[in-house]
């Protein structure tokens, strides 16, 4: 990968364009995880404090590693808030992932609420990255209160099932100018790969890795996916035809002629 | 009465830097909200629970997407 293709989140450079989740998983893992993705982005959520266990979940997180706190839990723009300032008090960074549901069944992000949740975290100083269910419109709307990233879905929560928002996304990555990085749903390396070759800036990953036979391995196999689908969309993939054919070889010299 | 992460303990009057301590929770990686206003971890020492107060005591876990 050429080393002038960098990630540009908030004046923020990063080389890695693979989001790691860490949730779902033993602490014990993060490490290959994070090792094996490449990835220089992690996400946390903020969650009460047990008394009883002191082994924390930062210990395991190389400090060369972003902290992308979410907001998961919240109903409103103001809990999401009310999360985000906690997380900063955590003193790990300005970075905040806005997740904002009130849906428990399918667990769709709050379009309207987020864009509120955004327009004031952005003006208090934070880096502010909404998950997004993805509508031109409001993704318009989070580019102007101050987003420094889109994060549309791909598909449900936790689902695998890949770009089921495909066209949408597509729309976004055309037409807005802030990374587009494609979050949630997406459960295989090709549909990783198939993403980054849109134009997408990054993908982010959870449950395609918690749930896999091998982490670490599944792992390395996003962060190929993701390098290759990168290098295919900066080289400009070929042409499809609508009907008939084109051959590659040449169409003279043939033993018969 | 005090709400402590949800649940009812008899500790109003206590200093907070105290009762974290006999409760054994580890500073370093805590925030501490009382009644939604998050505590400097400097003022842990001067701050006094009341009887009434809600606290939520918060740390990072393993998340990656509505986890």
């Amino acid at each position: 990968m050429e080393n002038n293709d960098k990630l540009i989140i908030g004046n923020h450079e990063f080389n890695s364009r693979f989001i790691l989740g860490s949730g779902k998983y033993s602490m014990k893992l993060i490490e290959a995880a994070i090792r094996d993705a490449g990835s220089e982005i992690i996400t946390v959520a903020v969650r009460r404090a047990n008394t009883k266990e002191h082994e924390n979940i930062i210990d395991y997180i190389p400090k060369n590693v972003t902290l992308l706190p979410n907001t998961s839990g919240a109903r409103d723009a103001k809990e999401a808030v009310r999360i985000a300032k906690l997380a900063r008090e955590l003193g790990c960074g300005n970075f905040i992932k806005i997740e904002i549901m009130k849906d428990s069944k399918y667990l769709l992000p709050d379009n309207y609420e987020t864009i509120k949740a955004t327009e004031i975290l952005a003006a208090e100083g934070f880096i502010v990255m909404p998950y997004m269910y993805p509508d031109l419109n409001v993704a318009r709307e989070l580019v102007n209160v101050g987003a420094a990233a889109v994060m549309p879905l791909a598909a449900p929560i936790g689902s695998n099932k890949g770009l089921s928002t495909k066209d949408f996304i597509q729309i976004l990555i055309d037409e807005i100018e802030l990374p587009i990085i494609v979050d949630a749903g997406i459960g295989r390396p090709s549909q990783a790969c198939e993403a980054m070759e849109m134009g997408a800036a990054a993908i982010m990953a959870n449950t395609a890795l918690a749930t896999a036979g091998n982490l670490p391995i599944m792992a390395s196999a996003f962060r190929q996916a993701i390098e290759a689908g990168r290098k295919a969309y900066l080289a400009g993939l070929g042409r499809v035809l609508i009907r008939g054919a084109s051959a590659s070889d040449p169409l003279t010299g043939f033993l018969h002629d | 009465m005090v709400q402590i992460n949800g649940k009812n303990e008899d500790i109003a009057g206590k200093n907070l830097r105290d009762y974290l301590h006999a409760a054994n929770y580890d500073t370093r990686i805590i925030v501490v909200e009382i009644n939604e206003k998050i505590i400097e971890k400097e003022q842990y020492q001067n701050t006094i629970i009341k009887d009434g107060d809600i606290i939520e005591i918060i740390t990072f876990m393993g998340g990656g997407t509505m986890i």
